[in-house]
């Protein structure tokens, strides 16, 4: 038997198998070094003051992130409260309503293109709708520019998980005489949830770490502050400020703020993993 | 082929069903019925007696499932799909624009070639359909569900793991799971489409009782791929084939003595 033909697609394959090996270690390698580098600066300078003090005045001593932390889930908590029902309701238009349709094709469209624009561009609109009429910085802009990049994150996955759901079940909900409505909101909803859902974590992960929008928006806040009509200090602008400082202990801060959003992260990632885990535990 | 089928046959009783006087339940008149441009069903007329089981045979595309579908008017889901002619059953037209449709299929329960549990709890599967058309307590839902279930033959297998979702179900109990959720909501007629080609031989026998057990109460309309299913459950069968309604008659009669050429052809093997 003539086995050159076999000796060389094997060939071909190791070569490939390689490249991609190689490739695929190329990848991880960046990211290991940033986790390992975070965890490196970021763990020492951790201690309980983070959480329960301010960030310090220039220059002073001690201090901590409490004023960031809280900012930061309060601008996360508007961007969820406003982003998921306009995201998962535009979602159940696309999916149940407008999957054949020209207009559901054309809204698809834009909303890609929402969820691929710079978050910076954001950021300047939320300035020129929100703060410039106001005339101050504010909290509340700072939830409006991180609502605009969680809404087409939560179409997008609200979409996709309803499209995934088999027409079957919406025929045999309808055979039974139930109408439209109840068949989204009781059977296909149900059916998408931990999808849904997980799109919704996936969101909120990525709008944790945004930083160029709140630099127009909420800005920074050396205090303590709930007032969203104000700037707020949050943990990526301060991240940010404390980075470019001259002052060491600022700069430890820093670090240790990036450790606890890389943590923060991570765990959502890893809850949104679970959670699919779950459902494909339960079909 | 032919003569395992007619061994099949419950010969007495069909005798006996013609000379019954059988009221109609369901009078289809001139149906045509189009995808886009495609005319997938060509002039159908027939009529489905009542408390009986009808079957629906022919080929795959033969538009047996389609004209099924078109008794719950489950086609107008998809804009480009169109009925025309009509539907009559109890002497109301269907297909009418002011016949309630959701009303209809209320009262024309459907079970699909694929179970289709709903994604929650067994007991919730059955009260879904029951709660959209009624009000009752909880102890009269309690009873209704363990009715429907006993009635599909479910029951002593799931009485103790009703809160348990429809879906950790096996295939069969999954389908016997739709056919009692069916029949929860008290329809007069049982459409089933397919209702054992994903199912395994076991669990197919149970639904062909089941079948022959339900059209004391209800009339049932069936299609099914497999010719001695259909000699096995059904009073009267229906051979289409392209879109035309081939031969319509007694069962015994279709499979022993078909009239036509094509349906004898059909049945024995020698095509399709």
């Amino acid at each position: 038997m003539n086995t050159l033909l076999y000796r060389r697609r094997r060939l071909v394959n190791w070569v490939n198998m390689s490249i991609a090996v190689l490739m695929t270690v190329f990848g991880i390698f960046w990211v290991v070094w940033i986790l390992w580098t975070t965890l490196r600066y970021g763990l020492p300078a951790m201690n309980w003051a983070l959480f329960t003090q301010d960030t310090p005045a220039p220059g002073a001593d001690g201090g901590g992130l409490r004023n960031a932390f809280v900012g930061s889930l309060l601008l996360l908590g508007m961007a969820v409260l406003i982003g998921t029902p306009v995201g998962v309701l535009a979602g159940t238009w696309l999916g149940e309503f407008a999957v054949k349709h020209r207009l559901g094709a054309i809204v698809r469209f834009l909303n890609d293109i929402l969820l691929s624009a710079p978050s910076i561009v954001i950021g300047l609109f939320a300035y020129a709708i929100v703060v410039d009429p106001m005339g101050h910085f504010s909290a509340f802009s700072g939830g409006v520019a991180l609502t605009l990049i969680l809404i087409p994150v939560v179409v997008r996955t609200t979409d996709e998980m309803l499209r995934l759901v088999p027409g079957s079940l919406r025929e045999a909900a309808i055979a039974l005489g139930a109408p439209y409505w109840k068949v989204i909101t009781h059977i296909t909803w149900r059916a998408a949830s931990t999808g849904i859902l997980t799109g919704i974590i996936l969101g909120v992960a990525r709008i944790s770490g945004e930083t160029a929008p709140l630099l127009f928006t909420a800005l920074n806040n050396q205090y303590f502050s709930l007032d969203v009509n104000h700037a707020m200090a949050n943990l990526p602008v301060v991240i940010f400020n404390f980075a470019m400082s001259p002052y060491a202990n600022w700069q430890q801060m820093a670090w240790a703020g990036a450790f606890v959003a890389m943590v923060f992260i991570l765990l959502l990632s890893a809850g949104s993993r679970w959670l699919l885990r779950q459902r494909g535990q339960k079909h | 082929m032919n003569m395992s089928m007619s061994a099949a046959l419950p010969a007495a009783e069909a005798s006996e069903a013609d000379t019954r006087e059988l009221r109609t339940k369901i009078e289809v008149r001139d149906l045509n019925f189009y995808y886009g441009k495609f005319r997938a069903i060509r002039s159908v007329s027939l009529d489905i007696p009542e408390n009986q089981v009808t079957a629906f045979i022919g080929p795959s595309g033969c538009g047996k499932s389609t004209l099924l579908r078109t008794f719950n008017r489950m086609h107008e889901l998809y804009p480009e799909q169109r009925a025309e002619g009509s539907i009559v059953i109890d002497g109301e037209n269907i297909l009418s624009s002011k016949t309630d449709v959701s009303l209809i299929r209320a009262k024309i329960g459907m079970v699909f070639q694929k179970p289709t549990p709903f994604p929650m709890s067994i007991y919730e599967n059955i009260a879904f359909g029951v709660r959209l058309y009624e009000r009752m307590s909880r102890a009269d839902m309690d009873e209704r569900v363990e009715a429907s279930l006993t009635r599909a033959g479910l029951w002593s297998e799931v009485k103790d793991k009703l809160k348990q979702s429809g879906m950790s179900l096996s295939g069969g109990q999954q389908q016997r799971l739709c056919i009692a959720r069916g029949i929860a909501i008290k329809p007069e007629v049982l459409l089933l489409d397919e209702p054992t080609s994903a199912l395994d031989p076991i669990s197919t026998g149970k639904i062909e009782e089941l079948v022959t057990e339900l059209k004391s109460e209800y009339t049932v309309a069936i299609v099914t791929h497999n010719m001695q299913q259909a000699a096995r459950v059904s009073d009267y069968t229906a051979y289409m084939y392209l879109g035309e309604l081939i031969e319509f008659g007694d069962t015994n009669q279709i499979f022993l003595k078909p009239r036509k050429q094509q349906t004898e052809d059909y049945i024995t093997g020698r095509f399709g």
